[in-house]
């Protein structure tokens, strides 16, 4: 049981520029994920939370704060070693599914690890990476799509292609943002079932925003963002994650 | 190794970037073309020059010339005779050269070669530039009857039989002329002859002489049909042989009668007897007349371009230059035109006239009469090979006292013209260059465009971990690509242009009507090309840098978008 927490953040402050205006988004915000947890995020639209989830991913950086990985800070990196953590320790998935047009299904899997080996090194190790991401793709199910553009796929298609890529760099924290957003209920909840299934089969960290109270209620914890503050943590006694605690707690929740 | 495969995949699926590099590839097959054209044609002319001028001409600097050629070319070899492959000794001076046409004397200036035409022809491209040795063909370019005098023929100072029958017809005619017009002088001025031979009023004709004017047309449009498939105006030519020939026979019986007016005292009219004894024997000068000298188009009145000759081989001009007594005095005698020297360059066309080396020294007094020896102005070396000329040239120079003699490389001799020459193609190519920068231009606003349409992608790369560099890598090979696809296609479509360039001008010709490339203009009978390997790897090279240059600027901005700003981009 990890007494640390595997990522953090500090009092992060964080604002965006619109012209002359200086629009606050984080007015300090601290949070703190350990390992093998599912953290759903909340909030409203504008209230920060995917902010929160892009400088817990490293896609932006914090004016104020920082951000740590396993006690370490990780958000003054260089930037190189930022594009490497991203690549290596976190795997994202978006509300569109962010896949590339241009790649098939297959190709779009392993885009992560052409951007991690040079040409040579890909090459030589390409079998071994393309069954990993075959296996990872039946996993998903979706064998029978493996040559298809993303234009091809239907949204759940498209999303599970998604989890796939974000799972071949073997992450160790999961970021999903909005994963159901954009898909039916019913897709929804098979998309959330397999992030719980990675997330107690895998122990894979797990960090979800989302807008969606009832499907945030699928976590271990929800934390809810607004106007850029932490408004409160459903189970601040919890003493990890999976206690039977905080999944009461969530059952409780989901009923009420 | 996503870099290629995404950067392979907009090649693929962006068309618009394939538009963009239609004008690289234009670009580059223009300049192809173009260079290859005037490469084409800058190097025949550069052969031109270079076989009528010599390898390395040794020239006197005193126009009287140099005594004793012989001594002068064994110093020659002795200094460089590895390097030396041929000597011709010569006498170069200016002159001039009169003959009458359409009753008029027309005078021009000339330079005036002696020249020794066996050697001569060892040193440079004489047999291809004399006409006697090429095929005849008439103005529509269709083959007429072969080359009169094979390759391997040593140019020689004899008419070919062709030639000589014409000067006796000619001969014949003028007899019979001057009969007709002694016995009708006092009707008919002899400058300007009321006969139109080719339709002839016959009525006015029979009140001169009936018998013996009937003879002398019949005579006269013989000759008119049979000498001159190049000449235009029948007319006219039938008008001028007359006038001519009656000028030419003044000039055989001045030099009979030792009261030839342009003969100066102190010229040798040794073979003067021989001409009285055949009207139609040659005189002892006879020259290569360049073609430029009395040849002209002539559009007749169905706007068809034709040559007309004032002159035919077989005719006789009269020359006019300065001896190398002392004084210098004028020097005037008649010659037989036995060939037409023609090299394509009108400077040299319109200029030279090559004669008999040992009857110009006569006429020009360079035989020593004590000695018998002969001077020379110039010397003509051929190398062996011609990459060596400046070691000889220094070699001569050392050799001979500074002076007496100039000794140059034909390139040397003719700098002000190749270097023009050379800066016309720089700036055409410069200009050139320009459309492929233009193109650059636009691959720059294409590839912006991209970018932009590319924001998403870019920062789903990014999010995946891609390094800034990565991104740009995408775009700058992108650029690569394109700039190789499109100047590799330029190059192919250049080449293929080159290759059938001639096809395609017989095509345009077709069918716009008008002759592109009229090869009486250029002297050329198919356009010259020459493709240099190194232009077309320079053109292609920078072509593909352009290509990369312009699509710095948008891999630099795709490479700083933030990949939060770029995953929100709709």
């Amino acid at each position: 049981m990890p007494t640390s927490p595997h990522v953090a953040a500090v009092a992060v402050e964080k604002s965006y520029r619109k012209g002359e205006h200086k629009i606050p988004v984080l007015r300090g915000v601290d949070i703190q994920v350990h390992r093998s947890e599912f953290v759903s995020i909340v909030g409203a639209s504008g209230s920060g939370k995917s902010t929160l989830m892009h400088l817990l991913g490293l896609l932006d950086v914090p004016d104020v704060g920082e951000v740590t990985l396993g006690g370490q800070r990780i958000d003054d990196l260089p930037t190189r070693s930022r594009d490497e953590l991203r690549n290596r320790v976190f795997g994202f998935i978006f509300q569109f599914y962010h896949l590339l047009p241009e790649l098939n299904l297959l190709e779009n899997v392993l885009s992560p690890l052409m951007i991690r080996y040079s040409t040579w090194q890909y090459w030589k190790h390409r079998r071994e990476m393309q069954d990993k991401a075959k296996h990872l793709i039946e996993r998903v199910g979706l064998s029978h799509r493996l040559t298809h553009k993303p234009r091809e796929l239907s949204g759940g298609e498209m999303q599970r292609a998604a989890i796939a890529r974000a799972l071949i760099s073997d992450p160790e924290i999961l970021l999903a943002d909005e994963p159901t957003g954009n898909l039916d209920a019913r897709t929804g909840r098979e998309i959330l079932d397999v992030l719980k299934q990675l997330n107690e089969q895998n122990d894979l960290t797990i960090i979800m925003v989302t807008h969606d109270e009832r499907i945030a209620q699928q976590a271990d914890r929800v934390v809810r963002l607004d106007e850029g503050r932490l408004e409160a943590f459903r189970d601040l006694e919890l003493a990890g994650p999976h206690s039977g605690e905080s999944l009461r707690l969530g059952e409780k929740l989901r009923v009420g | 190794m996503y870099k290629l495969l995404l950067c392979q995949r907009y090649l693929r699926t962006r068309y618009i970037a394939l538009a963009s590099i239609i004008s690289v590839t234009l670009g580059v097959a223009t300049m192809i073309v173009v260079n290859s054209v005037m490469a084409g044609f800058s190097t025949q002319m550069k052969e031109r020059i270079h076989g009528i001028l010599a390898d390395v001409v040794c020239e006197s600097v005193n126009l009287d010339g140099h005594p004793n050629p012989e001594e002068l070319m064994a110093r020659i070899r002795a200094v460089a005779g590895d390097n030396i492959e041929a000597m011709s000794p010569t006498v170069e001076v200016y002159g001039m050269l009169s003959f009458k046409y359409l009753g008029q004397w027309i005078t021009r200036p000339i330079q005036l070669i002696g020249i020794d035409p066996e050697s001569k022809a060892q040193v440079g491209t004489l047999v291809d530039n004399l006409e006697n040795y090429q095929e005849v063909r008439d103005d529509d370019g269709k083959f007429v009857r072969a080359a009169a005098r094979k390759r391997g023929e040593v140019p020689n100072w004899e008419l070919i039989d062709e030639h000589m029958e014409y000067r006796r017809r000619r001969a014949e005619q003028q007899r019979i002329f001057d009969d007709t017009m002694m016995d009708s002088a006092h009707e008919v001025p002899l400058e300007e002859p009321a006969v139109n031979p080719h339709n002839p009023p016959p009525e006015e004709e029979a009140e001169i002489n009936p018998a013996k004017t009937a003879k002398a047309l019949q005579v006269l449009q013989a000759g008119a049909e049979q000498t001159v498939t190049a000449e235009l105006p029948k007319p006219e030519v039938a008008a001028e042989a007359v006038t001519d020939a009656a000028h030419h026979d003044e000039l055989v019986q001045g030099a009979e009668a030792g009261v030839n007016p342009f003969d100066q005292p102190g010229v040798p009219v040794t073979e003067a007897p021989v001409v009285a004894a055949d009207p139609a024997a040659l005189n002892p000068a006879r020259v290569y007349l360049g073609a430029g000298l009395f040849r002209f188009p002539y559009k007749d009145a169905d706007g068809k371009v034709r040559m007309v000759n004032m002159v035919l081989p077989g005719d006789d001009v009269t020359i006019s230059t300065v001896n190398a007594g002392r004084p210098p005095k004028a020097v005037h005698f008649p010659a037989t035109v036995v060939d037409v020297f023609k090299s394509g360059m009108s400077e040299y066309d319109s200029n030279l006239v090559f004669m008999n080396l040992a009857q110009l020294q006569e006429y020009r007094v360079m035989v020593d009469p004590s000695t018998g020896e002969r001077s020379i102005t110039t010397i003509q070396i051929r190398l062996k090979d011609f990459s060596k000329s400046k070691e000889v040239v220094e070699q001569l120079r050392a050799a001979f006292p500074p002076g007496h003699f100039t000794v140059r490389t034909w390139e040397q001799k003719q700098g002000p013209l190749l270097a023009a020459v050379s800066v016309e193609t720089a700036i055409l190519n410069v200009l050139l260059f320009l459309i492929i920068a233009v193109a650059g231009f636009g691959i720059l606003a294409i590839f912006f465009m991209i970018v932009v349409e590319k924001t998403r992608d870019i920062g789903i790369l990014k999010a995946l971990g891609a390094h800034a560099s990565g991104v740009m890598a995408i775009f700058l090979s992108y650029g690569l690509g394109l700039g190789i696809v499109g100047a590799g296609a330029g190059v192919v479509l250049g080449l293929l242009f080159v290759w059938r360039i001639n096809d395609i001008e017989a095509l345009l010709t077709k069918v716009t009507g008008i002759e592109v490339f009229d090869e009486r203009i250029y002297y050329f009978p198919s356009i010259p090309t020459h493709v240099d390997v190194s232009m077309v790897i320079w053109v292609a090279v920078g072509a593909v840098f352009i290509a990369v240059l312009a699509s710095i600027l948008p891999a630099r901005r795709a490479s700083m978008l933030h990949p939060v700003q770029a995953l929100r981009y709709e």
